[in-house]
This record gives structure tokens, C-alpha cells and sequence, in this order.
């Protein structure tokens, strides 16, 4: 069990997203959405500012659509939450070029910090394990997020979760654009894809 | 792939009868070069989930709710591939809130359902969504067709398939319950 929630979520990701080659990465709702844009806007970023549960699975289909490339999603453990199912679908999957990042704070960080479920004791990682991501780990320190980032980029057995163990605070909001067309064609543009 | 070479391709090998609907969607989607299916099962779409799943050019996923396949289907057209996503008209009212999603970003959209609840129906706890589905869907921005019969059908697949990934549209095709068949208790 951690009990250490020392780690800030902006440190997380910037260690995460360091070096990040040619990583595609979405972001889900609220903060993580802001956290990596913060750390770098790249039309190689697609964030999402709504529909809650999507981001992981939107990880997947890119995923499976661009086997080629190494897709990571961050997201928050509310986001996650929402679409825990999702975990499942994933596993089942087996990708082999995505890994989720949720960056854990333990609450709902947008609507006033009420506890979440991984805020009252639930253990996503143990979730992801027992749905039966190749690999499925709870992080609670800077030195754990640098060891699995060379990971990111590398294919694997099968799909990845990382659970980052973060404080709860609200940090100033780095806001990515809100047009999602204009994210749509961008990343499809940086892929290589015409705008039709 | 035009029609004739489409109308050419060696139907994956299934254990069971295909009724020949589910075959010429089959068809219809590998001509308009659909490669990823997700699906939450429904008997009116078992011999097209089997067909897919025998298809090793196309990537499937069973899915635990349908609204994963929303945001499945986004992904995969972020990257660049075509996706259909099969349910029956209970889940059309899971996907509301994702369905944001794809209207927000214009992201295609293909949807298959099968409508429970409207025709000799014996469960009357499908009737509430079988009615809500077609309003839902289009209080979404979805746009809606309804195919009665199985000549219908295919060509509504394909009017539909051309709307979703040529025009940006989220194209639900509803398979009626009458095309489909009573249930068999």
C-alpha cells in the first residue's frame, strides 16, 4: 500500500514526457489535459476536454490503427474510473503499443476535490493486473516514472498501466485549444494523413 | 477495391448458417475499407461478428459497454482507419454522452443496430430504448436510417458507410426487428 502522496503531477509528466520521440499521446479530461499541455503542445498531443471514460480507449484505436507507433494516454483516475470497463476491453486487446498513465490524485480535481474511489481506497493497478495488462504498476516516486519512461517507447507483451500516486492540488490551468476539428486534422496531418 | 472485386472475395469460413444480409454487409464493409469492428453482441448480429472475427484483415474488439466503441472508432480514424461499431438498440442509450465526442471532433461514425423491442417482442424490457433509440440518436447530431428489409439494407450500409467516413457524419443504421426475425424463447 502506498501512503507517500508526495510526488506533484506536473513532475510526473514532465518526466514522463521527456525525450518522448515519437510518442502519440492523448490526454484526458481536466488536468491531464493540462499537465501535458504544459509540458509541450505538439500537433503529435490530441486532448480531450470532455467525454468522460474515452481517453484510454481512444488510446486503443489509435493504437490499433498506427501499430507502428507507440501510443500513450494520461489521464486522471476520475477519467479512468468512468471507464473502467474499458480496462477490460483493453487487456482483452492486447495491444502491444499502448500504455495508460493515470495520474492519481485520489479526487475529483475539477468540481471541488471530493475523494474519488482510488481517494477511498481502490487500487487501479491491481485492477489493471487482474484484467491482465502485460504489465500493471502503482508508482509513488519521481525514480519510478524515469525507470518506466524508456518503456514508453518500446513495444511490449501487451498493454501497460501505470497508477502515479500524486498530491491532490489544483495548479494553474495550461489550456489547450478547445477546437477539437482543429486537433482532428492536425495530428491526422502529422501522421501523414491529407485533410480531405 | 470496386464492386466487382468486392462481390469476388472468399467469404471467411463460419461454422453457421449466414443468412446473406449479414454476408453482403460484410461485403459493403470491406469494400468501404472498413478495418476495426467493436461490438457488444446481439444475436441479430451474430453471423456478421462471426464473419469479421474470421476476417484476419480486420482488427475486432468485444466491448464491455457500447460506448467504448465511440471512442474506439475516434482513435482509429486519428490514425487513420475505418471502424464500425455493432450494438442493439439497449445500448444506443450508453453511447449518449460519448457520442460528444465524435460530433464535437467530427469524427466519422458507422453504427449498426439492431432494433429489439418493436416487433413481436417478447421482453417488454426492451421496449423503453427501442422507442428512445432513434430520438436519442439524433438529439446527438446522429443521423439516422432505418433499413426494413434486407435488399434495404445493404444499400442503406453503404449510402451510410460513404456519409460517416467521406463526409464526416455519425451514420446510425437501425436494422429493423421485422428484418431480423422474432426471437425464439
Amino acid at each position: 500500500m502506498v501512503t507517500s502522496q508526495a510526488l506533484d503531477r506536473r513532475d510526473a509528466v514532465i518526466a514522463l514526457l521527456k525525450d518522448r520521440g515519437s510518442l502519440l499521446v492523448i490526454s484526458g479530461l481536466g488536468s491531464p489535459s493540462f499537465d501535458v499541455h504544459r509540458v509541450g503542445d505538439t500537433d503529435a498531443n490530441y486532448y480531450l476536454w470532455g467525454a468522460m471514460g474515452a481517453a484510454a480507449l481512444m488510446g486503443l484505436g489509435l493504437a490499433q490503427a498506427r501499430p507502428d507507433r507507440n501510443v500513450l494516454v494520461i489521464t486522471g483516475d476520475g477519467e479512468q474510473l468512468m471507464g473502467l470497463g474499458g480496462l477490460a476491453t483493453i487487456a482483452i486487446a492486447k495491444p502491444k503499443n499502448l500504455t495508460i498513465v493515470v495520474i492519481d490524485n485520489g479526487h475529483f480535481g475539477e468540481t471541488g476535490m471530493q475523494k474519488s474511489h482510488t481517494g477511498l481506497g481502490l487500487d487501479l493497478a491491481r485492477i489493471g493486473a487482474a484484467c491482465g495488462f502485460a504489465q500493471s504498476l502503482l508508482i509513488a516516486d519521481l525514480a519510478g516514472v524515469e525507470a518506466v519512461r524508456a518503456q514508453l517507447q518500446q513495444a511490449a507483451e501487451g498493454p501497460r498501466l501505470y497508477v502515479i500516486k500524486v498530491k491532490a492540488e489544483n495548479l494553474s490551468r495550461s489550456l489547450p485549444p478547445r477546437d477539437a476539428i482543429h486537433l482532428k486534422n492536425r495530428f491526422r496531418s502529422h501522421l501523414g494523413i491529407p485533410v480531405t | 477495391m470496386n464492386d466487382a472485386e468486392s462481390s469476388q472475395l472468399p467469404a471467411p469460413a463460419v461454422p453457421a448458417v449466414v443468412p446473406p444480409w449479414a454476408l453482403e454487409v460484410w461485403r459493403v464493409l470491406k469494400t468501404s475499407n472498413v478495418r476495426q469492428v467493436s461490438y457488444v453482441p446481439d444475436a441479430g448480429h451474430a453471423r456478421l461478428i462471426e464473419l469479421v472475427n474470421a476476417d484476419p484483415d480486420m482488427v475486432c474488439n468485444v466491448l464491455t459497454t457500447e460506448e467504448e466503441g465511440v471512442a474506439i472508432a475516434a482513435g482509429a480514424w486519428l490514425g487513420g482507419m475505418r471502424s464500425v461499431l455493432l450494438m442493439q438498440s439497449s445500448g444506443v442509450g450508453n453511447c449518449i454522452n460519448m457520442l460528444s465526442l465524435a460530433n464535437v471532433s467530427r469524427f466519422p461514425l458507422l453504427m449498426l443496430v439492431t432494433m429489439r423491442g418493436e416487433w413481436a417482442e417478447f421482453n417488454p424490457w426492451q421496449v423503453p430504448m427501442s422507442k428512445a433509440s432513434e430520438p436519442a440518436l439524433r438529439a446527438m447530431g446522429v443521423t439516422t436510417m432505418r433499413a426494413d428489409t434486407a435488399e434495404d439494407l445493404i444499400h442503406i450500409v453503404s449510402c451510410a458507410a460513404a456519409l460517416a467516413y467521406e463526409a464526416d457524419q455519425q451514420v446510425a443504421v437501425l436494422i429493423s426487428q421485422r428484418l431480423i426475425g422474432k426471437k425464439h424463447w
